[in-house]
C-alpha cells in the first residue's frame, strides 16, 4: 500500500474549532462534519484508498472557496479539493487532518460566446455538461475522458485529462483559455482570458494538470469548437494484440491522424458487449475503434485507405457503423468500458501510461507475460492513437496478497512504459497512485524543481499534500518545502 | 469495490445478496450524473454511490441506521436512473430495497414521520380508505390556510391536500373482480393488476385499458383476491407488509392459471409492473417462490402486450396532437421499457415529443411527494419546464403518480392507454379539453 502521511495532531486537536471556524463562513447546509456524512467522502474512484477527512465543505461560489482556503492557511489546515470524485489515480483521496473542498454544487454555465467560440463555466460542471449545453447549435468541447458523463472540468485542469478525441483535439491543456484561480491564501486570480495567448507566462501551462496543489478553479473559460460535418466509426477485429498493435503503427504511420483511434483486448470487448449491446466482435482477439469526421467524401476517403491499411494485417471483420445510433452504441461500450469491468472482476487497478507508438506491440507483449508471471487479468483498453495505455490490472481487493500483487504489477507496467520511452501518466494525473513512481521518471533535480513551483503557490504546502511527489524517504512525511534555489 | 463482512454476517442470505451487489460496484461515480437528487442538491451523500457507500458501512458494522444514513437514503426516489447508466450493472434497486427494510427496523423516526407512514401504509393500499380519505382531504382543502409553519409535518400535511384531487371520479366497475369478455374471436387470456390508489383517482385508465384489450380479442380478468402489489409499503421499509400483498396477488393469478390459463399478468401502472417484475426474487425463499417468478415472468407492461398483439388504430386524428411522453421512471428505469409507448402513440397518430433529460424523475415516487415535499416540488417543477418546453398539447405518461404529480399546471396529463383507445375507437379522454385536436 501506498504511504499516507501521518495527520497533523495539532490539528486534529482542533477538530471541533475548525468545524466551528468553517460554520461561520457558509451556510449550515454547506459543512459537514456528521461522521456517517463524511463516510461517502473518504474516497474517489481509486476506492483501494480510504480516509476519513476533517470535514467536508460545499461552496456555491468563487468568494466562498476563497473564504474557506483562507480560514484553512490562516490555521495550517491541508485542504483536497474535489470535483466528482471519478479520479482513477486517488487525486481526491483525503487525508484525515484536511477539509474536503466539494466543487459539485458550482455547476453553472455563466456564458456562452458563439462568435468568439468559448464558453465560462463553473468548476462543478460536468464535461459532457458542457457540450450537451451548445450541440444544439452545432458546438462542442473536445476533450472526452471516458467519464465525462460525471467528471467535472475543474477536475478535469487538475489531471490535464484526455479521452479518445484528444488524438485531433488535444488534451484539456489545448482547450483551456482562462481559469479564475483562488490561491491558498485566498487571492483570487483571474488567469488567461477568451482568447488564445494572453503576455507573460504561460499560466495555463502551469496550472493546468497542477492536480489541484497551486490552487482551486472556480471558473473557466474552455474552447468551443465547431462540430464537424459528421462522424462515422469503423470496428476493426483482429486475432491477436500484436497484430492489432502493428495495425495502429502502420495506421498513424501512414500519416492518417482519425479523429479516435481506441484499442480493446479480448476480455474488455466481452466486457463491454455485455454492457452496451454494440455488436462488438467477440471471436476476436483485439479490436480498433476508428473514427473518422467530415463530409460524406472526406469520411469515404479516410475510411477506404483505413480499411485498406486494415487488410494487411489479416483481420477477421471489419465493420463500418451504418447509423448514428450504431456508432452510439459503439462508444457507450468504449465510455462505460472501466466500470463494465466489474461484471467480470470484482476490482480492477486502471494504470494510465503512454508510449511511443511504435514500441505498442512489444508493450502489449509484455504486459501480457506479467500478467501470467503475477497470476493476474488484465484487460487492455487504451487510446491507441496517442499512445495512451490503460491497461485494468483485475484483482480480489478482499484478498490482500491479491491487491498487494495488484500493485507491484501496476507499477511494473508504468516503468516498462517509462523504459520504452514513454511516461507514467497519459491523463490521469499521478495522484497518490503513481506518486512513489515519480523518480522512476525524473531525477530528484528535475522532482525539486517542481516542488519549487508548488512552493512558490503554496509556501505551507497545504493544498493536495501527499500526492504527486513522494513522501520524504523512509518517513511518512510529507517533504519539507523545497527552498527556492539559491 | 472492497467489502468487510464476517463469515457469520455473510451466513445472513440478505447479507450475502448484498455483499455480491456490492463487489459489482467499482465506485466509477457515473451514477452521480444522472441521480435526480445528487443533481438537485450537489452532494456526494444524495448520490447513488454515496448510498451505496453509507449501506456498505451500516451494514459492515450492523449498527442501527443513523439519523443521517435515514435521511439520505430516505431522500433516494428509487427511480432507478442510476441502473441504467452503471456500466457495472449494480442491483442497486435490491440494495436499497435491502436498506429502506434495515431503516425500518434499527432507526426510530420521530413520533410524526411514525404515525405519517403508519397512515399511509394504513390507507394507500386499499381503495375503499383511500376514498374516504381523499374526500376528507377534499374538505380538508379549504383549511389549508390553517396548515401553517415550516416544519417537516406542516410542509408534509400541505403536499398531502395539494395533491388530493377537488373532485373524485365515482368508482368504476372494473374495480371489482370479474371477467371481461374478448369481442369476436379470443387471442388471448390476460389477467389486470386492478391495484389501489389509480382506481380511485382515475377509474377510467383502468376502463381504457379493458375497452381496448377486448376489442382486440383478449379477455381481460379482474381476479378475486388480487389487490395493491406492494410497492408502496415495500418502499415504507415495511417488508413483511409488502410480501403479503405480493403472496396474495400470487395466490390469486396462479389460481386463475389453473381456472382459465393466463397469457400475460398486465399492468397499466408501471410502478406496479416494476414490483411485479421483481416477485420472483421478492418471494425467492418462500414455499410460493417458483408461482412467484412464473407470475414475473408473466407480467408485462400494457405498451409492451399492445405491441406484441400489433396495435393499430381505426381512425386519424383531424388535427394531430402533439403529445408530451414523460417517461416514467418505473416503466423507463424500472422495467426497461422505452419505446414500446412511443411506438405505439406515433402508430396511433401523434406527434410524440420527448423533454431535455427525460431520464430525470418527476418527484412523484409513491409516497415520495407526500414524505420529501421539498424535493419533490424542485423536480416537479424542473420535469414542468422541460415538458412546457415542448409546447405540447397534453402530457402522456404510462403511471398514475407521474400523472398526479404532473397535474394541474395547466396542461392534460392523460395515461397512454387511453390515447391508444382513443384511436383505436374508444372514447375521449375525460381530461382533454374539448377542442383540442381529434
Amino acid at each position: 500500500m501506498i504511504a499516507l502521511p501521518q495527520p497533523k495532531t495539532d490539528v486534529l486537536d482542533r477538530r471541533d474549532a475548525v468545524h466551528e471556524g468553517l460554520r461561520a463562513l457558509l451556510p449550515a447546509r454547506a459543512v459537514i462534519t456528521d461522521p456517517s456524512r463524511l463516510k461517502p467522502y473518504e474516497t474517489d474512484g481509486l476506492s483501494a484508498y480510504r480516509q476519513m477527512p476533517l470535514a467536508v465543505v460545499l461552496p456555491e461560489s468563487t468568494e466562498q472557496v476563497a473564504a474557506v482556503l483562507r480560514f484553512c492557511h490562516q490555521n495550517g489546515v491541508r485542504v483536497v479539493p474535489r470535483g466528482a470524485g471519478t479520479s482513477l489515480a486517488g487525486g481526491a483521496l483525503p487525508l484525515a487532518d484536511a477539509v474536503v473542498v466539494g466543487m459539485m454544487r458550482m455547476n453553472r454555465i455563466l456564458d456562452v460566446n458563439y462568435a468568439d467560440r468559448y464558453a465560462v463555466v463553473q468548476a462543478g460542471v460536468t464535461n459532457l455538461g458542457i457540450t450537451k449545453a451548445v450541440e444544439a447549435d452545432g458546438f462542442f468541447y473536445a476533450p472526452d475522458p471516458s467519464s465525462q458523463l460525471a467528471c467535472m472540468i475543474g477536475g478535469n485542469i487538475g489531471m490535464n485529462s484526455g479521452g479518445a478525441h484528444c488524438l485531433k483535439y488535444g488534451v484539456t491543456a489545448n482547450n483551456v483559455l482562462g481559469i479564475k484561480l483562488v490561491t491558498i491564501e485566498g487571492e483570487i486570480l483571474e488567469l488567461g482570458g477568451a482568447h488564445l495567448d494572453t503576455a507573460g507566462y504561460d499560466w495555463m501551462g502551469i496550472v493546468i494538470g497542477s492536480e489541484g496543489q497551486l490552487g482551486i478553479a472556480t471558473e473557466i473559460t474552455v474552447r468551443l469548437l465547431r462540430a464537424p460535418e459528421g462522424t462515422r466509426a469503423m470496428l476493426a477485429a483482429f486475432k491477436s494484440n500484436e497484430i492489432a498493435g502493428r495495425c495502429v503503427d502502420a495506421i498513424i504511420g501512414s500519416g492518417i491522424i482519425p479523429v479516435a483511434l481506441e484499442f480493446m483486448d479480448r476480455p474488455a470487448i466481452h466486457a463491454c458487449e455485455a454492457f452496451a449491446k454494440a455488436g462488438y466482435p467477440l471471436d476476436a482477439e483485439a479490436m480498433l475503434i476508428i473514427e473518422v469526421e467530415g463530409s460524406v467524401e472526406e469520411q469515404d476517403s479516410l475510411l477506404g485507405r483505413i480499411k485498406e491499411i486494415c487488410g494487411r494485417f489479416d483481420p477477421i471483420s471489419l465493420k463500418v457503423s451504418q447509423s448514428a445510433e450504431e456508432s452510439a452504441a459503439i462508444w457507450k461500450g468504449r465510455k462505460g468500458a472501466f466500470g463494465a469491468i466489474g461484471r467480470i472482476s470484482p476490482d480492477y487497478l486502471c494504470m494510465d501510461g503512454t508510449i511511443p507508438t511504435s514500441t505498442l506491440p512489444e508493450v502489449l507483449r509484455r504486459i501480457g507475460e506479467m500478467s501470467e508471471q503475477y497470476g493476474l487479468g488484465v484487460a487492455n483498453i487504451f487510446h491507441a492513437g496517442d499512445g495512451n495505455l490503460h491497461p485494468l490490472i483485475m484483482f480480489d481487493a478482499n484478498n490482500p496478497e491479491s491487491m498487494h500483487k495488484a500493485e507491484a504489477f501496476g507499477a511494473d507496467i508504468l516503468k516498462l512504459c517509462v523504459e520504452v520511452g514513454g511516461c507514467l501518466t497519459g491523463e490521469h494525473g499521478v495522484g497518490v497512485e503513481k506518486r512513489d513512481l515519480m523518480s522512476v521518471q525524473f531525477t530528484e533535480t528535475e522532482l525539486d524543481q517542481q516542488r519549487r513551483v508548488k512552493t512558490a503557490f503554496d509556501a505551507g504546502w497545504l493544498l493536495n499534500t501527499a500526492k504527486v511527489f513522494p513522501l520524504k524517504p523512509g518517513t511518512d512525511t510529507t517533504p519539507a518545502p523545497i527552498p527556492h534555489a539559491a | 469495490m472492497q467489502t468487510n463482512f464476517t463469515p457469520d454476517q455473510l451466513a445472513d442470505p440478505d447479507i450475502a445478496v448484498a455483499d455480491r451487489i456490492l463487489r459489482s460496484c467499482v465506485h466509477c461515480g457515473f451514477c452521480t450524473a444522472t441521480c435526480p437528487t445528487f443533481v438537485t442538491v450537489g452532494d456526494e451523500d444524495d448520490s447513488p454511490r454515496g448510498r451505496i457507500y453509507m449501506i456498505k458501512d451500516m451494514l459492515e458494522t450492523g449498527a442501527p441506521a443513523s439519523e443521517p444514513v435515514a435521511f439520505h437514503l430516505d431522500r433516494c426516489l428509487s427511480c432507478l436512473s442510476c441502473m441504467t447508466t452503471c456500466p457495472s450493472g449494480v442491483d442497486y434497486m435490491h440494495l436499497i430495497d435491502h436498506a429502506r427494510t434495515r431503516v425500518e427496523e434499527t432507526y426510530e423516526r420521530p413520533a410524526h414521520d411514525r404515525a405519517l407512514r403508519s397512515l399511509l401504509a394504513a390507507i394507500m393500499p386499499y381503495p375503499a380508505r383511500l376514498r374516504m380519505a381523499l374526500r376528507a382531504a377534499s374538505l380538508g382543502r379549504l383549511g389549508r390556510g390553517l396548515v401553517r409553519g415550516e416544519g417537516m409535518l406542516m410542509r408534509r400535511l400541505r403536499a398531502m391536500l395539494d395533491l388530493a384531487p377537488a373532485q373524485l371520479p365515482p368508482p368504476s366497475s372494473t374495480e371489482r373482480p370479474g371477467v371481461f369478455p374478448a369481442t369476436g374471436e379470443r387471442r388471448a387470456r390476460v389477467a389486470l393488476l386492478a391495484g389501489c390508489a389509480q382506481q380511485v383517482l382515475d377509474p377510467g385508465i383502468h376502463d381504457a385499458t379493458i375497452r381496448l384489450l377486448n376489442r382486440m380479442g383478449v379477455e381481460v380478468v379482474v381476479a378475486a383476491g388480487a389487490g395493491c402489489c406492494g410497492a408502496l409499503t415495500h418502499h415504507l421499509g415495511r417488508h413483511d407488509e409488502a410480501l403479503g400483498f405480493a403472496r396474495a396477488n400470487v395466490a390469486a393469478w396462479t389460481r386463475e392459471i389453473g381456472a382459465g390459463g393466463l397469457d400475460a399478468v398486465v399492468t397499466d401502472t408501471s410502478g406496479c409492473g416494476t414490483v411485479l417484475k421483481d416477485y420472483g426474487f421478492l418471494l425467492r425463499d418462500t414455499p410460493e417462490a417458483k408461482d412467484a417468478a412464473r407470475i414475473s415472468e408473466l407480467t408485462v407492461d400494457i405498451t409492451e402486450l399492445l405491441l406484441r398483439l400489433d396495435y393499430q388504430p381505426s381512425r386519424t386524428p383531424k388535427t394531430p396532437l402533439t403529445v408530451a411522453y414523460h417517461a416514467a421512471c418505473s416503466l423507463q428505469h424500472g422495467q426497461r421499457v422505452t419505446d414500446a409507448p412511443k411506438t405505439l402513440l406515433r402508430r396511433a397518430g401523434f406527434s410524440v415529443a420527448e423533454p431535455k433529460d427525460p431520464h430525470l424523475c418527476c418527484g412523484s415516487a409513491g409516497t415520495y411527494n407526500i414524505l420529501q415535499p421539498e424535493m419533490a416540488g424542485q423536480l416537479r417543477a424542473r420535469k414542468l419546464g422541460t415538458l412546457h418546453a415542448l409546447k405540447p398539447d397534453l402530457i402522456a405518461a404510462g403511471n398514475i403518480g407521474c400523472l398526479t404529480q404532473l397535474a394541474g399546471d395547466g396542461l392534460p396529463t392523460i395515461h397512454t392507454v387511453e390515447l391508444l383507445d382513443w384511436m383505436a375507437g374508444g372514447p375521449r379522454p375525460a381530461r382533454l379539453p374539448q377542442g383540442a385536436g381529434g
